[in-house]
């Protein structure tokens, strides 16, 4: 018999919350974290898309100016979370620290650092380029910080996989502990990528919204008006143990991460399989590494980024793979109020499903005023409550490059 | 020209940006590395912003022979004399 793996923490910081507290009150009331860039290189470089989802609480006002000036922001974002997860927790005290592990995703890494770095070598030559440079740009640098700052010495891994690294953190947590590797492991995810660079990156493939003069009603997921995902930021934690290890210490648990997987499309680098078969082998083999059936299923936080092209084939995934159940099942497109977190947004929005299932409660989904009819989705647009009992709730998280991963929480 | 003193409060703000130690702490008879508990990364920006704030160049190979921060003042006053 597999390990059983709990979560006993939870840490955040998000366009709708600079906490978990936050971020989850925001989530069920429906709060959009989009707005206009006052930033001056908008105008600079005329870009296309002016609005974005910034993290509600700077990291500034968190962290000591010292501290900051050593981390990307990306990284700042992780430790930000990893801490308010860890202190939720309560694991401080008496920790092995070599049963002790990390795996925090990015998708992109320290954007901002590389490009500032490489200003500064265009500006004023290599001396000036500061020896930092390489800790702070570096795709490992969350996960390194976090493993440095909370003491992890059973490895400290870094999953790479764009917009699904979040969610595989959580599968691979769920590996490392499972296996006996670990005890106890933070997962998580962070991105800072609101550049202009990346912004018009992103741009340049259609995938961003240009609703330029409605930032907060930008994101649409499964809207017939939806145009695209709305650049966001941030970071999520969980904090994943061994079920004997939590209760040996008496922890308070959220749930049970009760099974994870992940697929390859091998179909496309970008366009999602339109039959979404690889979604669907992950919903499948999911549920059955949490040995649940569909009828257990009462919520899924959806990947949904308002993207056209996007949004249905994880429909037909769900469909394929809970059957009729499927009109049974409450769904959230919490992108529509957090802004699309790319490799942070797997993390988030796992903290919130968790959440769900140990409140009994599913966030909003916003901007919803004509669903799409080829989506016919129970979408949640008003409070929710979820049903007693034993339930699981599933979260989805796709990446171009085609991976597809996806994690299954069972109520405690 | 700056005299001597004026280096050393200059070295504190540096040292003060780049640490966050108190910039009284960093006085001349202090070691970068077992007083001011400085590492090599730090150590590197310390040196590359003083080189802009004073105007001189400290080579790569000089560093490490700036164990205190009076050691630093004097390669500096030095550096602008010279």
């Amino acid at each position: 018999m597999a390990r059983k793996v709990v979560i006993t923490g939870l840490g955040a910081t998000s366009p709708i919350g600079g906490d978990v507290p936050t971020t989850w009150k925001n989530s069920l009331q429906g709060v959009s974290g989009a707005r206009t860039l006052e930033d001056d290189w908008v105008e600079e470089y005329n870009l296309p898309v002016h609005f974005a989802a910034r993290v509600s609480t700077p990291a500034s006002e968190v962290l000591s100016r010292v501290e900051a000036k050593r981390m990307d922001p990306s990284t700042q974002f992780a430790i930000i979370s990893a801490r308010e997860a860890w202190k939720d927790s309560g694991l401080e005290e008496n920790l092995d620290q070599e049963r002790f592990a990390v795996s925090f995703a990015t998708g992109i890494g320290g954007v901002w650092t590389l490009l500032d770095a490489w200003d500064t070598l265009r500006e004023k030559g290599p001396r000036r380029v500061l020896p930092m440079t390489v800790p702070m740009l570096m795709p490992n640098g969350p996960a390194a910080a976090v493993s440095l700052d909370l003491g992890a010495r059973a490895g400290a891994f870094t999953p790479v996989s764009a917009c699904a690294s979040g969610t595989e953190s959580l599968h691979q947590g769920l590996d490392l502990i499972r296996s006996g590797r670990a005890d106890v492991v933070v997962s998580g995810g962070a991105e800072a990528a609101i550049h202009p660079m990346p912004l018009a990156a992103f741009n340049s493939m259609q995938a961003l919204s240009r609703r330029n003069d409605d930032p907060e009603h930008a994101s649409r997921p499964y809207d017939v008006d939806r145009d695209g995902f709305v650049m966001g930021e941030g970071a999520g934690a969980l904090v994943l143990e061994a079920e004997e290890h939590a209760k040996a210490r008496g922890a308070r648990i959220y749930g049970e991460l009760a099974g994870t997987a992940v697929t390859s499309d091998s179909y496309h680098i970008t366009a999602p399989d339109p039959e979404g078969l690889g979604a669907t082998r992950a919903l499948k083999a999911a549920m059955f590494d949490a040995r649940v059936q569909p009828n257990d299923v009462v919520h899924v936080n959806a990947h949904a980024t308002a993207t056209p092209v996007g949004d249905k084939p994880e429909y037909t995934a769900l469909r394929e793979a809970l059957g009729k159940h499927v009109d049974n099942v409450g769904v959230s497109a919490t992108k529509s109020q957090t802004g699309h977190l790319l490799g942070a947004s797997g993390a988030v929005e796992a903290v919130l499903t968790v959440l769900a299932v140990h409140e009994r409660q599913a966030p909003m989904t916003i901007n919803l005023d004509n669903q799409d009819p080829e989506i016919p989705l129970d979408v949640i647009t008003s409070e929710r409550q979820l049903p007693d009992g034993d339930v699981v709730a599933l979260s989805n998280s796709f990446g171009f490059g085609g991976h597809n991963a996806v994690i299954a929480i069972r109520n405690a | 020209m700056a005299s001597n003193e004026e280096i050393q409060s200059g070295l504190a703000e540096i040292v003060n940006e780049e640490t966050g130690l108190a910039p009284e702490a960093v006085e001349a008879d202090k070691s970068f590395t077992d007083d001011l508990d400085i590492d090599s990364i730090s150590m590197m920006t310390i040196v590359v912003n003083a080189e802009e704030k004073f105007g001189v160049r400290i080579p790569d190979e000089e560093v490490k022979n700036l164990k205190t921060v009076g050691d630093a003042v004097n390669y500096i006053s030095n550096a602008q004399q010279g």
